[in-house]
């Protein structure tokens, strides 16, 4: 079946994943080009690199930003992996059918109404108890509860295929449910764990609109301070930045791809030595 | 050892065995709401009661202070509540007409896109679904990188192609095909193209999870039996493949009509959308009351679309 694959859907699947990259691709090259003509190839260059080193603005929003991402990763694997036990382990109880619907609802809802809503929630908050001031806490709250749905759906998957009788071994030698869950369990799931954190730490990173609406004077992230320089138009040094960042979350993401790709492999393994 | 002692011995030590076992028993009852409750609470405070928030103040009036909305609750002198629902934000939805068009041009775009997205993106996830496994995880590699990148750099990349001094104009140009460079940017042809290109990988992926598990002995049977491709191809892999062509759709269609970020880096003035006019009504005219009738009237809209993506993933999900 494998070697009859038409020359009409090869042709496809070459303009489709040449649409995908070709753009990308351009970008990173005219990040080198030493003309700060953005349509005139003059040599070989770094200098924009080198001035993005230069800009405090720029490593004001990167620093911010990185921030961001690395409190709203380890707080959402943390909440997300507590949803994921909740909806695998305990099949009944109050509330599930409002935990599953506010996991699913995020990554449907268009970002701009999230952002609307979060926002009115902060200014009454603040009003009424004086916090949270908007900025880096307001953004990183507004983050955490999406990449949440994200790290609970991953987690979720790998839980419900992994295997109990080991937690119930522990159990039976007299460790308690929780013990016996951290003993063994846990390390059996850190792979996709690992990857959830990578994959909010990009969706944080990459995040424009809800960081603009819940963001405060003074505090702006990466994708605000591009996002204001590129509708002036395109300029050389936002390319490089552009291309570091694409770089960075590339990096991301095939680490998260690694890791998650190792587990299904053990995860067969397993299988199939539980089988033998 | 006086007997008496033993015995006040034995009965502090069952009591201390007492209360172990019942804070024991109370945990094993009650100790999983120590897991339930924190991502629960935090998302009804987080996610879900800033919607009841916004859904208030769409019925408040603008006032002059901050936050700029006023009470819908208020206590007067007397104790007596006072709940004061202004339905003018909804009724100035419907006289100002640039709610209503923009609400028609985002939903118009969202569907066309989705359309292009289908076209382009089913013969993809066939076409990677036909090829071997190993071969299957590299290209499913190469469609999921830029599905994690982030969208403002990509729409800025797209931009670098279809400006008037990029890629696209340079090349056909010294091909000779054109000899004046197209106008792309500021365009609405530049709108579909960037939720094309920014959708794309939405489109293929929930396909490919549809068309990987496609019984492919059913095609050969239809085969046998003497069906023509085409005929095999309506009547067996569209029909099987129906679960993931709804999904990827409604994955590409439902985000596409809030875009917010397309439409104001490549659209012109022409191209309003819907996230566009919510933007402008919460940072240029500070209408928060009307911003927040416009998102949930908008939130309205979508129910329709998000229910019949949750039922068709979940049908998935279960296959």
């Amino acid at each position: 079946m494998q070697d009859r694959i038409s020359p009409f859907l090869i042709t496809v699947l070459a303009i489709g994943i040449a649409i995908l990259y070709i753009p990308i691709l351009v970008l990173i090259g005219y990040s080198f080009n030493a003309s700060a003509l953005v349509s005139v190839w003059g040599g070989f260059s770094t200098s924009w690199y080198t001035q993005l080193l230069h800009n405090g603005q720029i490593l004001d929003a990167a620093w911010l930003s990185l921030r961001i991402g690395v409190a709203v990763s380890t707080g959402s694997v943390i909440l997300g992996t507590l949803a994921a036990i909740a909806l695998v382990r305990f099949p009944v109880f109050r509330g599930r059918f409002l935990l599953t619907g506010m996991v699913n609802a995020p990554l449907v809802m268009p970002e701009i109404i999230t952002g609307i809503t979060q926002l009115l929630l902060f200014v009454w908050m603040l009003h009424v108890l004086s916090w949270p001031h908007r900025g880096f806490t307001t953004i990183v709250i507004a983050h955490i509860a999406f990449c949440t749905a994200y790290v609970t759906i991953t987690v979720q998957s790998r839980l419900q295929t992994a295997d109990r009788s080991l937690e119930e071994a522990a159990m039976d030698l007299g460790s308690g449910p929780v013990r016996a869950f951290m003993d063994t369990t846990l390390p059996a799931i850190v792979p996709a764990l690992a990857s959830s954190w990578l994959l909010s730490f990009t969706l944080s990173l990459d995040d424009l609109v809800i960081s603009s609406f819940v963001s405060g004077p003074g505090a702006s992230t990466l994708p605000m301070v591009i996002f204001s320089k590129v509708k002036l138009g395109v300029s050389p040094d936002v390319n490089a930045l552009a291309s570091l960042i694409i770089c960075l979350v590339g990096v991301c993401v095939l680490i998260a791809g690694y890791l998650m790709r190792r587990t299904e492999r053990d995860r067969l393994r397993d299988a199939q030595l539980a089988e033998r | 050892m006086s007997d008496a002692a033993a015995d006040v011995i034995d009965g502090r030590n069952r009591g201390v065995n007492g209360r172990g076992k019942a804070r024991g028993e109370w945990l094993k009852r009650n100790g999983k709401w120590f897991i339930i409750l924190p991502p629960i609470l935090y998302l009804l405070v987080f996610f879900l009661i800033p919607f009841a928030f916004a859904l208030m103040i769409s019925f408040a009036d603008t006032a002059v202070r901050v936050p700029p909305f006023t009470d819908i609750l208020s206590v007067s002198p007397d104790r007596h509540i006072h709940l004061s629902l202004n339905l003018g934000n909804f009724q100035y939805l419907f006289t100002d007409e640039v709610y209503g068009l923009s609400y028609v041009y985002s939903l118009k775009t969202a569907f066309f896109s989705t359309v292009i997205c289908l076209l382009l993106g089913y013969p993809m996830a066939y076409a990677i679904a036909r090829t071997s496994k190993s071969t299957q995880s590299v290209l499913l590699l190469v469609i999921i990188l830029p599905f994690w990148t982030s969208f403002l750099l990509r729409v800025y990349a797209l931009e670098g192609i279809i400006r008037e001094t990029g890629l696209l104009n340079s090349a056909l140009l010294w091909l000779g095909i054109i000899h004046q460079p197209l106008k792309i940017m500021h365009t609405t042809v530049a709108v579909y193209l960037g939720i094309i290109y920014s959708y794309l990988p939405f489109m293929v992926l929930p396909l490919f999870a549809t068309l990987e598990k496609l019984d492919y002995t059913l095609r050969e049977a239809a085969a046998d039996l003497g069906s023509p491709p085409w005929r095999i191809f309506v009547d067996v892999t569209l029909p099987l493949s129906m679960p993931g062509i709804i999904a990827g759709s409604m994955l590409v269609f439902i985000p596409a009509i809030g875009e917010f970020v397309i439409p104001t880096l490549l659209g012109g003035p022409d191209n309003l959308m819907i996230g566009r006019v919510l933007w402008d009504e919460f940072f240029g005219n500070r209408d928060w009351p009307v911003a927040s009738a416009v998102a949930i009237a908008f939130l309205v809209l979508l129910v329709g679309p998000i229910a019949v993506y949750q039922h068709y993933s979940t049908k998935q999900l279960e296959a």
